[in-house]
């Protein structure tokens, strides 16, 4: 019987030379959910997503996906782990010398051999899905901000993967793509049966749309729940955050001597 | 002062380790590339594809500065043969200038701006703007994908483009000395057709092309995957590839020259 587990994080540690990144961090991912990663810039989020991708290993603990050990992985085999999953980049990271059709179809053209016909009607089920088949023709450089991210969408679903990470997926959008881009996100979810991992600043449209929230700071979980849950939340952190408080648990200000000292004032300041 | 000594000392240490790192880098990745080349040359379309980006937009360029080139050659030329009479040997100076030097080292040093800049801007750029990252989560790696089919058709393409560079240079000096001064033409082309020699002079143009085409295109992919993915890293690796391209046409032919033509007749 399939585990109900998709993604398994245990103990897991990370650091950039002296700098420790993620310290202990325990996760687990329900298969068919939208699970929301949120914490302040610089706290570890995207470099998590990297870790469940094997881009990056961590100093200790482990990150399992379908039952596997990423990071203990040969490069073939986390080459075949990665057909079973995708990632949307924060700008899409569409290529740009392919016109959105050639976008969508990359991995069909890599890993499969489908035959040409078959990938065009794939790929216009796609396209169709996100609202894009018009658009199939147009380069990269032709589209907005928020179609650029919708194409992403498509092609990060072209092999119908079992596990999507979005790395801040609604970054400099408007409110129309925004609430777009997260609709798409879990209607593609439920429909094709798939596991989202959101990594995301934005705490009111990804609470319209998650089953469940990690709030990271200072590389540790500081809390997690449902949205109801964290809505709640009378913990200072995830009230800070939801609310969107300018002081409190993470400083307005960054650690610094005295300003007085810094001023060279004399008793002036306290 | 010695605090400063030390801190001199230390800084050229620093520079000097860093560049033994980046040299140790450079061979990995050629060497990577080297062996993922398989997947290339099974799908010869990315590499035909990139040969019309590399090789057939460069013509222009080189055409235009092949015919530039030869014509000043044939005007130099024949300035300085008619004053020893021997004006129709201008043709055999024209050709063997440009199938032993000006060919291969000018149409390399064009191809190091045209080409190799562009490849190592188109690298940079999808490094920084996430492309190469997305590849590598597609499960798709990007040296077998994108940079190896780049490094062959900057390859395939040096010396049919240095070929060209020549052909329309020899024309260009053909139209100076022969249509606008008056060489007579026979002994313009029966000079240059005796005294150019296919084995020792021709195919020696050819391997220095091979030899430059090798060298500039390496340089340019290298530099293109190493650019830190920022506007200004991309910049500093695109002109890193124009210096250190020509840098390394010039060297490598000298040494190749000093090889190939040690003064033998």
């Amino acid at each position: 019987m399939k585990s109900e587990n998709l993604v398994e994080i245990n103990d897991l540690n990370f650091s950039y030379g002296n700098r420790a990144i993620l310290k202990g961090i325990n996760m687990t991912m329900h298969r068919g959910k939208v699970i929301a990663i949120m914490g302040g810039s610089g706290c570890g989020k995207t470099t998590l997503l990297r870790l469940i991708g094997g881009a990056v290993t961590p100093s200790s603990g482990y990150v399992k996906v379908a039952g596997q050990v990423v990071h203990d992985l040969t490069r073939d085999e986390l080459f075949q782990i990665r057909r079973k999953m995708s990632m949307l980049f924060q700008f899409g990271a569409l290529f740009t010398d392919l016109s959105v059709f050639d976008n969508v179809a990359f991995q069909m053209r890599e890993h499969t051999d489908l035959p040409e016909a078959v990938i065009r009607d794939l790929v216009l089920m796609k396209l169709h899905a996100v609202g894009l088949r018009g658009a199939h023709k147009l380069m990269p450089a032709e589209l907005s901000g928020g179609m650029a991210r919708r194409v992403a969408l498509a092609r990060s679903v072209a092999l119908d993967p079992l596990l999507i990470m979005y790395d801040e997926p609604f970054t400099g959008l408007d409110p129309i793509s925004l609430s777009v881009i997260g609709n798409l996100i879990r209607r593609l979810t439920d429909a094709l049966g798939m596991t989202s991992i959101i990594v995301t600043h934005d705490v009111q449209e990804s609470l319209k749309i998650v089953d469940y929230v990690y709030f990271i700071s200072e590389g540790v979980i500081a809390a997690h729940g449902t949205p109801t849950e964290v809505r709640g939340s009378i913990a200072p952190f995830v009230h800070q955050f939801v609310h969107g408080e300018e002081d409190g648990p993470v400083p307005f200000h960054y650690p610094a001597s005295s300003y007085a000292s810094d001023l060279r004032m004399r008793g002036e300041i306290a | 002062m010695p605090r400063r000594i030390v801190l001199g000392i230390q800084g050229v240490g620093h520079r000097v380790i860093e560049s033994v790192w980046r040299l140790g880098r450079a061979s990995r990745f050629f060497m990577l590339m080297l062996m993922k080349s398989g997947t290339s040359m099974r799908r010869f379309r990315l590499i035909i594809r990139e040969i019309y980006f590399t090789g057939v937009l460069s013509l222009i360029i080189i055409v235009v500065s092949g015919l530039f080139v030869g014509m000043v050659l044939g005007l130099q030329g024949y300035e300085t043969l008619q004053k020893y009479g021997s004006e129709s040997a201008v043709g055999t100076l024209v050709a063997l200038s440009l199938v032993r030097e000006l060919g291969p080292v000018v149409a390399a040093l064009l191809f190091a701006s045209r080409a190799g800049s562009a490849i190592t801007a188109e690298i940079g750029l999808m490094k920084a703007t996430e492309q190469l990252a997305a590849m590598e989560m597609m499960a798709v790696d990007p040296i077998a994908r994108v940079v190896a089919p780049r490094f062959w058709a900057g390859v395939i393409s040096m010396p049919f483009l240095a070929a060209m560079f020549s052909s329309v240079g020899v024309f260009g000096g053909y139209l100076v000395t022969v249509v606008l001064i008056g060489v007579d033409e026979g002994s313009f082309w029966s000079q240059m057709q005796s005294a150019v020699d296919f084995r020792y002079d021709i195919v020696n143009g050819v391997i220095k092309t091979c030899v430059f085409g090798v060298a500039v295109t390496a340089i340019a992919v290298f530099e293109g995957y190493d650019a830190p993915p920022t506007a200004a890293g991309v910049s500093g690796a695109t002109t890193r590839t124009v210096v250190t391209s020509s840098l390394a046409i010039l060297g490598l032919d000298f040494v190749l020259t000093a090889f190939m033509f040690r003064g033998m007749s």
